[in-house]
């Protein structure tokens, strides 16, 4: 019986050309909608693993609009949601993870616990990579970081990933915990038309921010100059299928 | 960078289904030299042809477009990337099924297979459908699937083993030159191309181009959203690209279409999600490509509903996941047709735009006909760009138009049916009066036109069971008795017809009669205050319009024709006006009312001085009378077989003239009388021909029973073709009919509105010389004979009088006779009336 939060972030879906806002706070959408990050995708299919009978929560703090990425996450497979509505612009890393934390607290004295917490390992469009850590400190738990693959049992979270030489590094920490997620280690599943009928009828739980954000804030994102893009031939007709199956094996598109 | 090649013959931008198929047609047609550029990479440069569904459904009640979609659909197959799967559009209503019947009227009209089929039918070809869910389907066994992308680099390769093609991907359009209004240059990212022939192909992207020439393509950028599921176990089963037929969810405005192991579901049920062609990504911008805009789940949510409902066990099967979900960009256009042809603000700059995969290797090839020879063999006068009128080409117009049609998709659309949107854009001077009468307003090229006057009402009872009421709501819609009231009235007295909505130009000049002379049929070298009615051709033959020119003085000639067409035909008048005459639109510059009917020379005779008897003011004669302080310009014309006259005012002065006429006639019992009569009642009763109607470019003058004793012998515009098929045999004649039984199986009197097929009298099909089938063209009440009125052009062993054939309306056969088989009218045949 594990109890799953699982925490995402609505950002432009971002894939090509990367465009600001006028006022260069945010990545703008106008051209690619919104998601969330490729990394929390697999924290959510994670959090159903684990979470198998007993439902996972998902969490965001964002806009309104946000519901459209809990409804996402609950089409496929989540079982509740919580939106901190608030304007995201003025919430620095330190300001969000206090948030969540006091969710948390107010799940438990509810009755409601989250034994696990799922965070993606950073935001795709601040990349922060501090909420994961803020959040443990906040609540006094062990944190894992760049996990690809979780396992839960007896009370223990056992948490694999890319060690720095190449091999895999496990850690077994003792629930309550925080893990975040690296993309890659699972397939996100795409929602059903059953499943994205369900989402419809969760009833989205809507709170207030507990406390106006007063920790770091950011002063403008700046974009890194734009990097020459060559183009390679791999040749013509049938002669190139063995370089184009190559390279997608390289990709890691196909086994 | 890849670079361009300094000139060409023509350069086509864009390289969509429409680009490929266009530069394969020219070179074909013998056109060397073409240098086609797109933004984009090869083959899929990121436009709708990239993300389109591909499939086709052949029938459609527009005649032009089904001509086009099944020409396209020949082609497809020639190059070997058609799939026939079949297909359903499934009724879950009544009022569909009702629907589907209309669609086999067209179906049976335009010569395709189709069949309404019950629910079992559709189950034994598509097992995992929910029939319980279902009334019935209409059944197109040629529907099928085709790969577009392919298809172009067929064509492409093609036009290059011609060596007639150069193709230049990765470069961007930046500028196009025009000097003294004609096109001259197409600047791009890879360099500058000298041309006198541009042609712009670029989907949702061709406003952007245009308007750098400074042209308008009124078309939008629009969403239409698909997903695709899967994987679907009853699907994967089956080997290849689709083995199941297409449904169209005609009630629900969807379709499911296999795709492999998956079923893409699309939509037309949403909200109108119309875009900016400057608001679409960049290639390096987009997610997937820059017409595949990202999904907005919301919108598509109630769909996800009725498509699961109708396929609960495949949509729902386990592992069926939604893999991929677009907004993807097509192109939507003010009325619905494609924006075909030379635009009139440049010459040599020309549109093939809002083109679908349907209609995509048909369009190519009308167009590479049209920049060949000037024409086509398939009539695309709907498609003409050269029909909007200013305020089509403005956006506001445009978004207010594709938000209403689009849900309109799939939807049950009357043929008479009115835009809510964008109205009361044109008022005629006399506008004030005419709603206080009640007049219920139709639009035609932005006009309001009065089709019936509501304070006509008290007619009703003066002319009972003799105005043809009108039983099933279907055939009572946007109708009123009162048309067939006002227009007895008319026949009885006289009526006053607002006719605002004429397009009206000048020819003038020392060239002004040479320019008239060789682009009409009729003898245009007549004395001035001569009315020539006459028909205007294309080179082979083929209709371009109908209308009247009055000669003003030696120098000028004033053409009057209808709105809907009346600013193609001036660009046709225009192009060929040559360097010693000008044309001049006057069409806001004068309004035109209608007098007709027996008691009109009385109403006309109380209001001048002017002599308007028949000796002093003959028929097919024009002069300007004094009515009180107005200079009337008079003519003595009707389009409705009685006596009387067109009179012409400025615009200011018209709702002066309109009171007028009305204070003198109604001693005489005159009544204001709506177009319901002008257009319809009136016109049929006499026979006569509508361009649109019975006339287009692929009719001609002897088919249609106008061919004259004498061709004049001053050279115009398809004499050539005119004079060959004066000697040969027809192979269609256009008939008047008359409806012998109206009694429905359910005892309902029904009443055909056009477009129904013309069958034997035991349902069996006619052919006529050009293996095409009869059909109705126009369709109305004739209230001075007390029948209802058919046109048809059928084959030329049937057009005898008195023959008896059948119409089939709704599925049912009612018995027609015929009761003319050339320009004789019904009603008057002497036509002594008009004297």
């Amino acid at each position: 019986m594990t109890s799953v939060l699982v925490c995402v972030k609505r950002v432009p879906d971002v894939s090509g050309e990367v465009l600001l806002t006028a006022d260069a706070q945010a990545v703008d959408a106008r051209y690619v909608g919104f998601t969330v990050s490729a990394h929390e995708s697999c924290a959510v299919e994670l959090a159903v693993r684990v979470a198998a009978g007993d439902g996972a929560t998902v969490l965001t703090l964002g806009p309104a609009e946000a519901v459209e990425q809990l409804r996402s996450a609950l089409g496929v497979g989540c079982t509740a949601a919580t939106l901190v509505e608030a304007d995201t612009a003025g919430y620095g890393p330190a300001d969000v993870a206090r948030e969540i934390a006091a969710v948390v607290a107010d799940h438990e004295a509810a009755g409601r616990r989250h034994d696990l917490i799922l965070l993606g390992n950073d935001a795709a469009d601040t990349g922060d990579f501090q909420v994961g850590i803020r959040l443990a400190h906040e609540l006094g738990r062990p944190v894992v970081n760049g996990v690809k693959a979780v396992e839960v049992a007896d009370g223990v979270v056992t948490a694999r990933g890319d060690g720095p030489d190449g091999g895999v590094e496990t850690f077994r920490v003792p629930l309550p915990a925080v893990v975040t997620v690296l993309e890659g280690g699972v397939e996100p599943r795409y929602p059903t038309i059953t499943g994205r009928m369900k989402a419809k009828k969760v009833a989205v739980e809507t709170v207030a921010p507990h406390r106006a954000p007063d920790g770091p804030g950011r002063v403008r994102l700046t974009l890194p100059p734009a990097q020459p893009s060559s183009v390679e031939v791999l040749g013509e007709g049938p002669a190139a299928a063995p370089a184009v199956v190559d390279l997608l094996h390289s990709l890691g598109v196909s086994r | 960078m890849a670079s361009v090649p300094p000139s060409a013959r023509v350069v086509v931008i864009g390289a969509g289904i429409v680009g490929n198929s266009l530069v394969h047609h020219l070179a074909r047609l013998g056109w060397r030299d073409i240098v086609q550029i797109d933004k984009g990479p090869l083959p899929n440069p990121g436009g709708s042809t990239g993300h389109a569904s591909n499939f086709i459904f052949p029938v459609d009640h527009s005649r032009e477009l089904a001509d086009l979609t099944l020409d396209s659909m020949r082609q497809y197959r020639e190059m070997g990337v058609f799939t026939e799967s079949g297909g359903y559009e499934i009724a879950r209503t009544p009022e569909r099924m009702e629907e589907l019947r209309r669609r086999m009227s067209s179906a049976r009209a335009w010569g395709i297979e189709a069949e309404l089929v019950s629910p079992d039918h559709v189950v034994v070809k598509v097992p995992f459908l929910d029939k319980n869910k279902i009334l019935g389907a209409f059944w197109t066994p040629s529907v099928g699937v085709v790969d577009s992308l392919r298809a172009g680099t067929l064509m492409r390769e093609a036009a290059m083993a011609l060596d007639a093609l150069t193709v230049v991907p990765t470069v961007e359009v930046t500028g196009l030159d025009v000097e003294h209004g004609r096109i001259r240059r197409v600047r791009t990212s890879g360099g500058d191309i000298e041309a006198d022939t541009v042609v712009i192909a670029c989907g949702v992207w061709s406003p952007r181009i245009a308007a750098m020439a400074g042209a308008a393509i009124p078309l939008t950028p629009a969403v239409h959203q698909m997903i695709s599921v899967g994987p679907v176990p009853q699907l994967a089963e089956r080997e290849g690209e689709i083995s199941f037929p297409i449904i169209r969810d005609m009630d629900t405005f969807c379709y499911e279409r296999q795709h492999g192991a998956d079923m893409e579901v699309g939509s037309y049920a949403h909200r109108a999600i119309l875009h900016d062609p400057s608001e679409i990504p960049s290639i390096e911008q987009a997610k997937l490509s820059p017409t595949e805009m990202p999904f907005t789940s919301d919108d598509f949510d109630p769909q996800l509903e009725q498509a699961l409902e109708l396929m609960p066990d495949a949509l729902g099967a386990d592992g069926a996941e939604i893999r991929y979900a677009i907004n993807g960009l097509l192109s939507l256009t003010p009325d619905g047709a494609p924006i075909l042809g030379e635009t009139p603000e440049v010459k040599g700059l020309w549109s093939a735009a809002a083109v679908w995969i349907k209609e995509g290797p048909g369009v190519g090839r009308a167009v590479a006909e049209w920049m060949t020879h000037g024409h086509s063999e398939i009539d695309v006068h709907h498609s003409d760009i050269a029909r909007f009128h200013p305020h089509q080409r403005t956006r506001a117009h445009v978004r207010s138009r594709t938000s209403e049609a689009f849900n309109k998709t799939y939807g049950i659309v009357h043929p008479g049916e009115q835009w809510a949107g964008d109205r009361g854009k044109r008022l005629a001077p006399m506008h004030a009066a005419e709603a206080e009468a009640g007049a219920v307003f139709f639009e035609t090229a932005g006009w309001e036109r009065p089709f019936w006057y509501a304070s006509n009402e008290a007619l009703l009872g003066e002319y009972g069971d003799a105005v043809m009421p009108r039983e099933h709501e279907w055939d009572a819609r946007w109708w009123s008795p009162i048309i067939n009231a006002e227009h007895l009235a008319m026949r009885e007295r006289a009526g006053i017809v607002d006719l605002s909505a004429f397009a009206m130009f000048d020819v003038v000049g020392p060239g002004a009669c040479d320019a008239v002379q060789s682009t009409v049929v009729a003898q245009a070298d007549v004395a001035e205050g001569r009315v020539i009615y006459t028909p205007v051709l294309d080179a082979k033959g083929g209709f371009r319009s109908d209308l009247t020119v009055m000669r003003l003085a030696h120098d000028r000639y004033r053409v009057v024709t209808g709105g809907a067409h009346g600013m193609a035909d001036l660009k046709w008048f225009t192009d060929r006006a040559g360097d010693r005459a000008q044309v001049v639109d006057l069409t806001s510059a004068y309004t035109t009312i209608g007098l007709w009917g027996p008691r009109a020379r009385d109403v006309l005779g109380a209001l001048t001085d002017d002599d308007v008897s028949d000796s002093g003011f003959g028929f097919l004669t024009c002069r300007g009378v004094e009515i009180d302080s107005t200079s009337v310009l008079a003519s003595r014309i009707s389009y409705v077989g009685e006596l009387g006259w067109e009179l012409y005012v400025p615009m200011e002065q018209g709702a002066r003239l309109w009171r007028l006429l009305h204070e003198a006639g109604r001693p005489h019992g005159a009544v204001p009388v709506g177009i319901g009569v002008y257009g319809t009642t009136g016109r049929l009763e006499k026979g006569y021909r509508a361009y649109g109607s019975e006339l287009d470019a692929e009719r001609t003058i002897v088919e249609a029973g106008m061919a004259r004793p004498k061709v004049k012998a001053a050279d115009f515009v398809g004499r050539d073709a005119y004079l060959a098929q004066r000697t040969a045999a027809p192979q269609a004649v256009l008939c008047t009919l008359t409806v012998d039984d109206h009694v429905s199986a359910s005892g309902v009197k029904r009443y055909m509105l056009g477009g129904e097929p013309i069958l034997t009298r035991d349902g069996a099909t006619l052919t006529d010389g050009h293996g095409h089938h009869p059909y109705v063209t126009s369709a109305g009440s004739a209230p001075s004979l007390g029948r209802h009125v058919l046109l048809a052009y059928l084959p030329p062993d049937q057009a005898t009088v008195g023959n008896g054939l059948a119409v089939s309306y709704m599925e049912e056969l009612y018995p027609v006779t015929v009761g003319s088989v050339d320009a004789t009218a019904l009603f008057d045949p002497a036509n002594e009336r008009v004297r």
